[in-house]
């Protein structure tokens, strides 16, 4: 249908249509974007998602909650940690589990390291798309040190599915703690490195500045959240404003930008990255052992060890398995703050194994939503810089 | 807490209330509604961030489309539940948020849900002759026959299965 449209617009007009997407280098991810041009001026621009919709609520209302926590991964995959910690989280907030300190800690510094990990890809592609590709060498290594550290906490370099409701999947291995120290150090470095091929660089600021400037207003009215919203000049970061997970014990700062444009958003994400290597920092400081999993066998698991050798832990386990745990009445919404912005999980329980409605507010569908007006009058390479700024990730997009 | 301010002000406008773990929630009958978001965003419940919709086919007013609204200011969060049966159409929101746009098309997309007063409510996530609605509660899960294109119209699979 759309193809016949296209041939008439063509004959009538001097207007041009372009698609960019579903499969295109800059849209990572498969995600559609027909441009109407005058010359080379975006007059409109319509964004058409759902190639990556696998009805993941859908999906969800016939799974149980521990079920679920493999398809967090699949939401935004370059930071699945975040939508682990996300999500049990919210469980967490419905059935009212209080979680050891130990656990806390260690959430929060595989969030960080998964945050720093989103932002590298992020500012990197967004520079590669314009036509800067060392910067993004110089971050590679670090961000596989990062799926490193993931592979030897979770076994998995990107699907971690590394939190349990109640804790984590297992402790962090021997070798974590010193790895990570070395990665603070030479993480450090490379974004010196990063903001010397950058920060002042004349072509980088031709590129960025001004190209999608947004209004503080405009972004809330949008519903921008994250480091976009934060570029815009809203101090918003749920870590500060609603804190979770024990952050507000934590020393850190929150980067705000003045014109909320592709440059400000490149320049809050390089400073979070730092402020989060000082938030990795502190909970190195902070571990020491303990349990990392709740000690409440109607929500977690008992430990192997008491399975095998006692009856009420082989009763536990297999009450829990077959008929999951025994839910409260109730609906929950829990937000937290993600590398995009808010991600949010609304959870409708009616008591039973599954939940009755799950849904996954996503930090990027209504940031991306604004797609239009962000690139109205701008040319096609401004559409480039706009998309790799937003950090649209379809997978979380269209879920 | 803007729940008591609102039953104030509006006296008899809320319907049902209640509070779970810290979630204030407010049930607000459809013809009231715009009252409603009128008073909250003069209170500073200016950013919208969420729409959705919950589905339980038993009751007469089949779904309750759930809107989660944040003040900025106090960090207050707010969730306002609107019940409407099947077919009736919600008064849209997009003229005072634009974020409701995609939100709202897509709870139409997957519920079925129409929104009176939307620029453009097409299906956002499925395509334009997709039978059906994904998360409604009939909706089988593996798409059931609803995928066989029942009285589908696309020019590409004349009706046969896809």
């Amino acid at each position: 249908m759309d193809s016949i449209a296209l041939t008439k617009q063509q004959l009538d007009g001097d207007r041009m249509i372009v698609n960019m997407g579903p499969s295109h280098p800059v849209t990572h991810g498969t995600l559609r974007i027909v441009l109407e041009l005058e010359g080379e001026t975006i007059v409109r621009a319509t964004p058409e998602i759902g190639y990556l919709h696998r009805g993941v609520e859908k999906l969800g209302e016939s799974l149980s909650y521990q079920q679920f926590i493999p398809l967090t991964d699949r939401l935004n995959y370059t930071s699945s940690l975040m939508n682990n910690v996300g999500y049990t989280l919210a469980v967490e907030k419905l059935l009212d589990v209080k979680l050891p300190r130990r656990a806390e800690l260690i959430r929060v510094l595989v969030s960080e390291l998964a945050r720093i990990g989103d932002h590298i890809v992020c500012v990197g592609i967004n520079a590669v798309d314009i036509g800067a590709f060392s910067a993004f060498l110089y971050l590679f290594k670090q961000r596989e040190t990062i799926y490193d550290l993931f592979e030897m906490a979770a076994g998995q370099r990107l699907h971690t599915s590394f939190t349990r409701i109640g804790g984590l999947m297992r402790d962090i291995p021997e070798g974590f703690v010193p790895l990570t120290e070395r990665f603070l150090v030479e993480c450090e470095a490379a974004i010196d490195e990063l903001e010397r091929l950058l920060t002042r660089n004349p072509i980088w600021h031709d590129r960025t500045k001004g190209v999608g400037a947004i209004s503080a207003e405009d972004a809330i009215n949008w519903g921008y959240t994250g480091p976009c919203l934060r570029a815009a000049g809203v101090p918003q970061d749920l870590r500060k404003a609603q804190p979770y997970l024990g952050y507000e014990t934590y020393d850190f700062d929150i980067p705000v930008g003045t014109t909320g444009d592709v440059f400000d958003r490149y320049l809050v994400r390089v400073e979070e990255m730092r402020q989060s290597l000082r938030i990795i920092r502190q909970v190195l400081d902070r571990l020491e052992p303990g349990p990392i999993i709740v000690d409440d066998y109607k929500v977690a698991l008992p430990p192997k060890e008491k399975v095998y050798t006692r009856m009420e832990s082989l009763i536990h386990h297999f009450k829990l398995i077959m008929h999951g745990m025994e839910m409260p009445v109730g609906e929950v919404y829990s937000a937290t703050e993600g590398a995009n912005g808010e991600l949010g999980f609304y959870i409708v329980s009616d008591g039973g194994k599954n939940p009755y409605r799950i849904r996954v507010r996503p930090p990027c569908l209504p940031i991306f939503s604004s797609f239009d007006s962000q690139v109205n009058g701008c040319l096609i390479a401004d559409a480039v810089a706009v998309l790799g700024a937003m950090n649209v990730i379809a997978g979380e997009l269209d879920r | 807490m803007v729940i008591e301010q609102i039953d104030a002000q509006l006296p008899g406008v809320i319907a049902d209330r209640h509070a779970f773990r810290g979630d204030q929630t407010a049930v607000v009958p459809k013809d009231r509604f715009l009252e409603v978001v009128d008073f909250l965003y003069r209170e500073g419940f200016q950013f919208l961030v969420d729409v959705t919709a919950v589905d339980w086919p038993e009751r007469a007013q089949r779904f309750d489309v759930v809107y989660h609204w944040l003040n900025l200011a106090s960090q207050e969060r707010l969730r306002i539940k609107v019940p409407v049966a099947d077919g009736e159409a919600m008064p849209s929101l997009v003229s005072r948020f634009k974020t409701a746009d995609w939100y709202e098309r897509e709870v139409f997309d997957l519920f079925g849900i129409p929104f009176e007063g939307h620029p453009n409510l097409t299906r956002l996530l499925t395509w334009d002759d997709f039978p059906g609605h994904a998360l409604r509660k009939d909706f089988p899960l593996d798409g059931g026959d609803a995928f066989c294109m029942e009285g589908c119209t696309a020019p590409y699979n004349r009706g046969e299965r896809a």
